[in-house]
This record gives structure tokens, sequence and C-alpha cells, in this order.
């Protein structure tokens, strides 16, 4: 076991069995316009891109520590589509949550540089998210 | 023949240094090297220690590339001590016993940090401060600590040096208090005289770090448990503590040398020659293990002369002879934010020296120049609190400076500063010293042509970004020298610049970003291109910022059309037009501030601010405007701000116009006016000008026969004065004047441009800009006539229209599946009778008390 | 409207109340009166109203000399005007609102230690 892999293992160990989560109907969301949604105290942002695919994100920015992820500008970097926090403008990765643009800062203490993804979907019109499945 | 071998002794800065500069030069293989450190680290960035707590783990503080220790002629030997020299063998023996033969050895042991032999030294929880582990064992020492007192841990550092007040930062970083004991009369004795360290001390202080000099520590006094308890000092005095940090100096590293009958200095440290040899002509000594012939046989403790003597050493191996000239001791630091820096002869040691000194016990300010005794040639300087004279000054040390000498340390615009070129040397970004040298170097030599590029690259404008205008326009200066065509794309996604794209845009007659980007650019844009299309779709129609697809398109404060916050809470501002408000109005302000505990602030341009309001508040808060007949304020967003004025000859004896009625009539006619940047505009009703409104984007001051139009005015970084546009003017003209001059600057202005540099880019300056206003010479003037009319014509308050629709309304919500849950990670503290965001520490604090009720 | 205006001397206030140098406003009937203890102990009245401005402010204007005669200055646009004779010394390049550029002086003494004041005994 490497060291850098042990701290994802036990966040993912320390959740309960799958459980995916209605988090609303899919009408409610419009294109590229985030939601929060808090699902089991976890607090996740749902985005609706215009291509129809639905992607959920951790809501907190790692660079500023503040819930706002929702609330940022949905965008491409080539075809990565991105999602660009609303405090210090980080944009990060909607399907690795790879950070690609960290503007010369640093995550605050004890967060890592990135975004946890976790699988979304649609289904009979409502959007899923599930927070045990994640990346 | 084989390759010689080179060992190195130690791993620090100096010695990755040292192997760098060899095997950039060494291309014929002609060395291999070994490097021998006793630390678990390759080497690392030991000057940046202090920013170790801020970062994720010790791997972003090494230095360099790991591809110098992955290069086949170098190999790294990491937690190995090197335990003896044998000179007459040539050869080393290893902590395991093992021996290792070599061709030359370099000793770059450096030193180590030295505590005075007060009893309770080595109790738990007293810390040096050199090494990683030595940082990393105090960060858990002060979180355990933390986690048990329930309270800020409380923390000492003996020794008000550098280091010291480095450790002070990092105590307070990680929310525990700092004292700084210094048994010297002042902090900083090596750099400082005592009105510095008097001025540094004061300037510390307010930062809530405690101060005590001419202070010696005799014991350190454990608790019932046996760590540290209490610091007991000379005088009789004690203080509690939690931890205590060592940082009383070090010493020269030379116990191998002393071993192997090397000749060391008086004061410790390898006596080596001016090319760093020692006596024996295969050793060599660089770093502050060194004690130097050009350092008068001293060792020095600072990483420029140590580099210095690595590029010696490595090039005279290469056999280049390099002469290593001595230290240059001018040292510019920022110490918790606080600068300090001196050079040359800054304790004014030349017969018959001057000194010209500026103090400022306001701003706490401290400075000096030394001066030869006709006042004409610079011998040194120092500086407490404002270091932003250093970077030019220091360079011309031994020269004529030009001009009176305080107009140098005089604050800016209090003394005319003749006109010197930006130097190569000039330090442009002051928080990571970057040089105007480096930067050109940058942009010539390493062909690095985009302004992103060039941050990552040079670190310039990365930390407060103030400078960035700056490093744009040396890049763009320089990429112009060179005949490089300076590209004007806003982003991957749009090809061109924001004045092209706004008449595109305006001639396609576009009104969707998914038509835009399909007509004029690719992708999905991102949040360069997304918020400067919705600011032009809103500059040429008007119409609300969250119409159609527009919402998509707004930074967070457009989109919930208020101020976001560091913790993601929004602060509101009433628009109070020209700052007059009935005691009635401000009542309702107040009502509001208090039923949703905002903290409330007076702003700089005469409004109420009310910080805290969560999302889901604001429409109800609006809500509370609207009923009152006020609405909210565009405190954000590229818009115009505020129009802030005196208060006019209504009331004041020497105002000769309505001052205030003009401020109310031109915030109503621009409110809402979406632009490049934010636009700030001042009315004054004298010449007087208590409005301060030279120093906005348009000031209009009163005259006995009208007013005068001032535009491209500035505050923040670059101050600028508005200059004069129209004069004695009637108010019809005024307004026909501004809407023009606004009109322009919007349709042709960059991203981000606000109006003294469009106006001084603008071809032709402001008297083209003139010429076109008032003499209408490119026969555009009906159209931005119209233009504005349309603005001023179909304003809305856009904070109500969002309260009478549904569907805009349900985008203020905390949560989509938990509406009535408010954001679970907001804490606050109080502080003077009102609310502000917990800073880590106190959020730590506050979540260990919930968790124990 | 009617303007009273006493025929005889009227108290305003105790000789001892008043500090050297610092005027104060008094009514004597429906007229403003500025009235000045000067650092010889002399006492002055003049009319409060300042010609300049238009606003009753004299009393809280700046004593002084022009020679060797006492001055008031205005405390709005700092016009300088003598205690003895009320007239204008300096007009500040400025023209008086209304009427007069000189201020009325009033008669003054002092009666079982009361600064009395006799508007009818003015120049």
């Amino acid at each position: 076991m490497t060291t850098t892999a042990s701290a994802h293992s036990t966040e993912r160990t320390a959740l309960a069995d799958p459980h995916p989560t209605r988090v609303c109907a899919l009408d409610r969301l419009t294109p590229d316009l985030g939601v929060a949604a808090l699902v089991d105290g976890v607090q996740v942002a749902v985005f609706l891109l215009d291509d129809g695919s639905v992607h959920a994100v951790q809501n907190l920015c790692p660079f500023s520590g503040a819930s706002v992820m929702s609330r940022g500008i949905t965008g491409s970097r080539a075809d990565e589509p991105t999602i660009a926090s609303p405090i210090y403008k980080q944009v990060f990765s909607l399907l690795t949550g790879a950070c690609l643009a960290t503007m010369d800062k640093e995550p605050q203490p004890g967060l890592e540089g990135r975004l946890r993804v976790y699988r979304a979907w649609v289904e009979s019109g409502e959007v899923w998210v599930d927070i045990s499945d994640s990346h | 023949m084989g390759a010689k071998r080179v060992v190195v002794v130690g791993a620090g800065m100096v010695a990755q240094r040292f192997v760098q500069s060899l095997r950039a030069d060494d291309t014929d293989g002609r060395y291999e090297i070994e490097v021998y450190g006793e630390e678990q680290y390759a080497p690392y960035d030991r000057v940046a220690l202090t920013s170790f707590f801020a970062k994720a783990g010790p791997e972003e503080l090494l230095l360099g590339s790991q591809d110098l220790w992955d290069d086949p002629n170098v190999t790294l030997h990491s937690s190995t001590r090197v335990a003896a020299i044998d000179r007459d063998a040539q050869t080393v023996t290893l902590d395991d016993g093992s021996q290792r033969s070599y061709d030359e050895l370099v000793l770059a042991t450096g030193s180590s940090a030295w505590a005075p032999p007060v009893p309770g030294v080595d109790l738990p929880g007293v810390f040096m401060y050199r090494t990683l582990d030595d940082v990393a064992q105090l960060r858990d020492w002060v979180r355990a600590k933390q986690a048990i007192v329930g309270r800020p841990v409380r923390g000492a550092v003996i020794g008000g040096g550098l280091l010291g007040l480095e450790a002070a930062g990092a105590l307070q970083s990680m929310g525990a208090t700092a004292t700084v004991v210094e048994f010297a009369n002042r902090l900083m004795a090596l750099q400082v005289d005592d009105s510095g360290g008097e001025a540094l001390k004061s300037l510390i202080q307010r930062l809530g770090v405690q101060v005590k000099c001419g202070v010696a520590t005799s014991e350190v006094v454990a608790d019932a448990d046996g760590n540290v308890g209490t610091l007991k000092f000379s005088n009789g005095g004690e203080q509690l503590v939690d931890v205590v940090v060592f940082a009383t100096g070090i010493r020269p590293r030379d116990d191998l040398a002393r071993a192997a009958e090397l000749q060391v200095g008086e004061r410790g440290g390898v006596v080596v020659d001016d090319a760093c040899r020692t006596e024996d002509p295969h050793v060599s000594a660089i770093g502050e293990c060194a004690a130097a012939s050009a350092d008068g046989f001293m060792s020095i403790g600072l990483i420029a002369p140590g580099n210095t003597m690595a590029d010696v050493t490595a090039h005279r191996l290469l056999g280049r002879a390099e002469v290593y000239f001595g230290a240059d001791t001018a040292t510019k630091l920022k110490l918790l934010g606080v600068d300090v820096a001196s050079f040359g002869d800054a304790f004014a040691t030349t017969p018959g020296a001057l000194e010209v000194v500026y103090s400022d016990p306001f701003s706490g300010a401290y400075k000096k120049l030394v001066m030869t005794d006709d006042a004409s040639v610079l011998l040194g300087g120092m500086f407490v609190g404002d270091a932003s004279a250093y970077a030019t000054l220091r360079p011309m040390v031994g020269a004529e400076l030009p001009g009176d000498p305080s107009s140098w340390i005089l604050p800016e615009g209090q003394a005319e500063r003749p006109d010197v070129e930006l130097p190569d040397a000039a330090n442009v970004c002051s928080c990571n010293n970057v040089t105007a040298g480096s930067i050109r170097h940058a942009v010539n030599e390493d062909g690095i042509h985009d302004l992103g590029e060039l941050k990552s690259h040079t670190k310039a404008g990365t930390a407060c970004g103030s400078c960035l205008p700056l490093v744009k326009k040396i890049l763009n200066t320089e990429l112009e020298k060179s005949g490089i065509e300076v590209s004007e794309a806003l982003c991957e996604h749009f090809a061109m610049s924001r004045a092209s794209l706004f008449s595109a845009i305006q001639v396609a007659g576009l009104t969707t970003f998914t038509d835009i980007i399909e007509r004029f650019g690719s992708g999905h844009g991102c949040d360069i291109c997304k918020p400067t299309v919705g600011s032009i779709l809103a500059s040429i129609y008007n119409g609300h910022v969250l119409a159609d697809d527009r919402a998509a398109l707004q930074d967070t404060n457009d989109r919930f059309m208020a101020n976001v916050q560091k913790d993601g809470t929004y602060s509101v501002v009433p628009r109070i037009p020209g700052g007059e408000i009935t005691p009635d109005k401000l009542m309702v302000i107040a009502e509001v501030a208090q039923d949703y505990g905002l903290y409330t602030k007076i702003t700089g341009g005469q409004r109420i601010d009310l910080f805290g309001a969560r999302l889901e508040q604001l429409p109800e808060i609006w809500q509370r405007l609207v009923d009152a007949g006020m609405e909210s304020g565009h405190a954000y967003g590229k818009s115009l701000r505020t129009v802030k004025s005196c208060v006019g000859s209504s009331w004041c004896r020497y105002g000769v116009q309505d001052s205030a009625g003009m401020a109310i009539k031109l915030e109503l006619r621009y409110r809402g006016l979406r632009s490049p940047h934010k636009i700030k505009v001042g009315v004054s009703g004298c010449a007087r000008e208590c409005a301060e409104a030279r120093g906005k984007d348009v000031g209009v001051i009163a005259t006995e026969k009208g007013w005068n139009v001032y535009v491209g005015g500035n505050g923040g970084f670059t101050p600028k004065h508005a200059q004069l546009l129209a004069e004695d003017v009637d108010e019809d003209t005024v307004f026909q004047v501004i809407d023009r001059y606004l009109m322009l600057y919007i349709r042709t202005a960059d991203r981000l441009q606000r109006t003294a540099p469009w106006q001084e880019e603008y071809e032709g300056g402001l008297d083209a800009i003139r010429d076109v206003i008032l003499n209408d010479s490119l026969g555009i003037c009906a159209d931005l006539d119209e233009h504005m009319t349309h603005h001023i014509d179909t304003y809305e308050d856009e904070w109500k229209a969002v309260l009478s629709d549904p569907k805009r309304l349900s985008q203020f919500t905390s949560f989509v599946n938990a509406p009535d849950q408010a954001d679970p990670t907001l804490m606050y503290v109080e502080e003077r009778g009102q609310r502000r965001p917990a800073t880590p520490a106190e959020r730590a604090e506050l979540a260990a008390a919930g968790s124990e009720k | 409207m009617t303007t009273t205006i006493p025929a005889n001397a009227v108290a305003v206030c105790a000789y001892d109340d008043l500090i050297p140098d610092l005027g104060v406003a008094a009514l004597v009937g429906d007229t403003q009166v500025a009235v000045f203890r000067l650092d010889d102990d002399s006492v002055r009245a003049v009319q409060n109203l300042c010609p300049f401005s238009g606003a009753s402010v004299m009393s809280r204007g700046i004593t002084g000399s022009r020679g060797d005669e006492p001055t008031i200055a205005s405390p709005i646009y700092k016009q300088v005007f003598s205690l003895v004779t009320g007239e204008c010394l300096v007009t500040m390049d400025k023209l008086p609102v209304t009427g007069s550029a000189d201020l009325a002086v009033y008669q003054v003494s002092i009666d079982n230690g009361q600064v009395m004041i006799n508007l009818a005994g003015g120049q």
C-alpha cells in the first residue's frame, strides 16, 4: 500500500453501504446552473450540462474552504467539462475532479487540491447521486 | 579515463545548487557525483520552511526537479551521515562503517541550530526551527495541544531575529498565540537600528504578536505532566507556555573538518580562499559551513552567497577560474507580512555619513538612507514597513542619487521622485521578489509570450496580483520590441479581444451565448469568456442579468446579485444614491441587519455594507428593502459601483453647486450599467474636492460657472488623478459627455481594463477621446447617445425582478433537496459586538466544543 | 412682525461668566448680540449676524487685533470686523448677503457685576 492511496481508502470505508440518493427532479435543473444538495450530511454540487449529462462533485471548494462549488461557472478545457470555483476561480475537471488551474494558490490546510467526483445519473426523470461511489 | 568522483557531504540547498551547477556544465560527464545527507529528504527549500504549514507535505518544499537525482551521474544517499574524512587516503567513512573514495570532496554541511544552555531546554514541547522534521514536530505538537487545552495554544519564541519572527508567524498561522522574547534591546538587531527595531516591534504587535526585548530566558520549567509549562526570565518575570521555539542562532557545522585537521575560523566555519578551496586542494567548503576569506573568515547565514560559492566551486572543478567576492548582506524580507530590508552601509559606519530618516508613527513605516557627507552618493539604507524603494535603490549603492534623497523615502506623492527608467533590478512583484529583469528574461530568452505562463514561470503576480498590470505591460513592451504580435485572444474559446467581440456581437445582433460561441468561438466557454459575454450582452441590450441563458454566464456576484465573501455567504449593499438617506430608511437597514445578524460596516463609497447573508436569505432581504422603497445596489460586478459626493451647496458654506443632487442624478442614470471593469464616480461641490472625485473613473467638480468633468482617475495599486475632459459645462452637457465617454469605454476597452489604462492606451490618448466625444470626429456620437438612452430607459430593479419570478427565485436555495436546511459548515465568532467568520483554528475549537456537548 | 428694542440697558449675564476671548451669543429682545470679553477685560458687543454668510455666528468667531483695533473674524468666511466701530476691515473678496457689510456695535456697561447691553445706545 502506498501512502498516497491510504487517504482515499479510509474515507471510502468510513461510508455506509452503497445507497443511491434521489436529489431532485431533472426538470428542476437548468443547463449549466449548478445546485447544491445535501446527501447524508455531505454537500454535493450537481450540474446538468448542455449535452444533457449530469455531474456531481463535492460542494466544498478546497482553495477557499467555503461550500460554494455549485455556484461556479461551467465550461470546458479542450474536451473536458469543467467547473470554476466562484471564490478564487480555480478550474476543476467535472470528470476526474482534477484541478486544472490552481491560480497559483494552495488548498486550505488539510484539504486536497482536487474535487471528489460522485457517480450521478438520471433515472425516470429523477437525478440520483451515490456518494459511496466516488473517486 | 573514467569519470572522477566528487563526494558532497550534506544535502541541503547549497549542495543541490552545486550538483545542479556542475551537471549543467559538465557535458562530457567528467564527474560522477555522490551526495550524502543525514536527513531523510532530498534537498528542500529551507528558506521557505515556514510555508510548510500551508503545504500538503514535505514533497512540496523539495528543490528543483527530480530529474537531477535521476541523472545516472548523480547518486543521492539520504539518511546517511559521513562520520569521518581521511584526507591522505582521499576517503570518507560513512556511519555504517563503509568507506568511499573521492577525487574531490565538497563540504556543504551547513549549520545547526544553537540554543543557550538554559535549564529545561530539552523538555518536551521545546523545539528548534531548522529542519523539516523540526517544523513537522512543532506542528504535530501544537495540533495535539490544541485538542487538549480547549483554548488557543500559548506559544513563545526565544529569539527575535529572522527565524524567530518566522516561527512566531508559523505559531500564529496554526491558531496559537505568539510571544517573541529577544535578549537584545531590539528585534532583527543585525538588519535594523534602534528606531527601525522600535518600528518593527510596533508593527508586529499590531498583528497580535507580543514582543519582549531586553529579556533573557533563565529557565524553562515543566508542568505537572513533565511538558514545557512556564518560561522564567532573568528579570524575574514568568510566562505560561504550551510550546516554545528556540530560534537563538546557528553555528557552522565544521566538526568533520576539525577532526580532519582542516583550519577553521575563529567563530567556526571551514576556512576557504576566494575559490572556496580549503588548505587541502581536493577539499572545498561551500555555504554556511564555510568561512571565506572574502567574508573576513566569517560564516554567512544567507542563501544567496551559498549559491554563489556552489557555482564558483562547480565551475572551478570544470577548469573555469572564478572568484567569490564575498557576501552582499543586503536583505529584503517579508516577516508576518511586514517588509524589512537593509542594504549597503545601513548602520552609517562610514565616517561623515549622513542619515536621512523618515518615520511615520501612524503607518508604522521607518525608512532611512545613508548618504556621503555631501548628501550626493548613496551608501546604504534601511526600511521597515515599506520597502518599496529597495529594489530601485539597492543597485545604486556607490552611485550618485538623482534628486533630493528625501524624495525616495517620503510617501508617494509627497515629493517629486526623479524619473528613473524601470531598471532590470526593479522589484515588480514584491510578494515574490520578481524583478523587471527576470520578467524580460523570461519573455526574451525563455520565449514565454503568454501572461498566464509568465506568471507560473516567474511567480510574478501570483500572490496578491496587484502587480499584474505592470507585468502585462512589460510583457507587451518586450513582445512589441521583438516584433511579435501580441495575442488578443480572450481565452481558448475566443480568438479575439473583448472589443472585437463586442462589435461582432453588436453587428451580428446575437443575443445568446450559444449563438455567439457557435458563430465566433469554439468549445463550451469558461469562467473568462462567459462573464465577458454576459457583460457585453448586458451592455448592448440591457435586460436582466439572469434573463434567458444569461444566468450561467455570470460570475457568482452577478448571478446572485450580491457580493460573495470568503465563507460563501454574501454581503448586501443597499443603494443609497449620493449617500443621502432618510432616518426612516436608515432604520430599515438597521432592522434588516439586526434580524439577520449581519455584520455591518460603512464602506468607502458612502454605503452601508451588510455581511453574512446566506444565499437563501437574499430574496427576503431584498423584499424588505423593496417594501421600504429602496433597492439593493451594485457593490459588485463590473458595473457602476457608487457615486461619492460631498454635501454640496445646499449645506456647505463653500459649495458652489448642488453636488449631492448631481451625484444622485448620475447614480440613477448609470446604475446597472455593465462595463469591462468597475466604474466609480465622484462629485465635489467645489474645488476643495472633498469627494475625491479626481480619484474616480469619472470625476465631476463644481465651478462658479458650472461643472468640470474629469476622466480616467484610479485608486488601488496604481493611483491616477483623473484628467480634465470638459470645462465649465452645464448639467445637460455633463450627462452627455459622461454618456459618450462611458459608452466608448464599454465598447472599446479590454476585459478587466479600468478607464485609466484604457484612455492611456487608446490610440491618440485622451485628446483623441475628447475629439470623439466633443467634436464627433468618428461620427458615432448619435449612436453612443442612443445606446446610453436605451440603457437608462430600460433599467429595472434587478433584485425586485427576481422576487416576482419563481423560476429565478428557485435559484436562491440552500440545498435543492433540503431547502430548509442552511449550510451547516458556516461558523461565526463574535468580535467587537458583531459576528465574523471563524478562522480555521476557531472552527476547530467550535467543532470540539460542539462534539463535547 | 414687531421688533422689541428695550429702551434701557438689559442684563445678559454675569461678568464673571465671560471667559476672555470666547464670545457668547445673547438675545436682547429679538436681537441676537455677540458679546466678547477681551484680554484687557473690556467687554464688547456687536450684532451676531454675519453679513457675509447670513448666519448668526459672530459670537463664535476668533478675536484679534489689527494695529490697536480689537477685531472679530467671522467663523464662516473669515471676514474681519472692528469690535470698536463694527467696520468690515477685510471682506475676503466677498459681498455681503444683504444690507451693510459692517456690524452694528452696541453699548456695554457693567453694573453690579452684570453685563448690561443697551441696543438703543449703539452706533
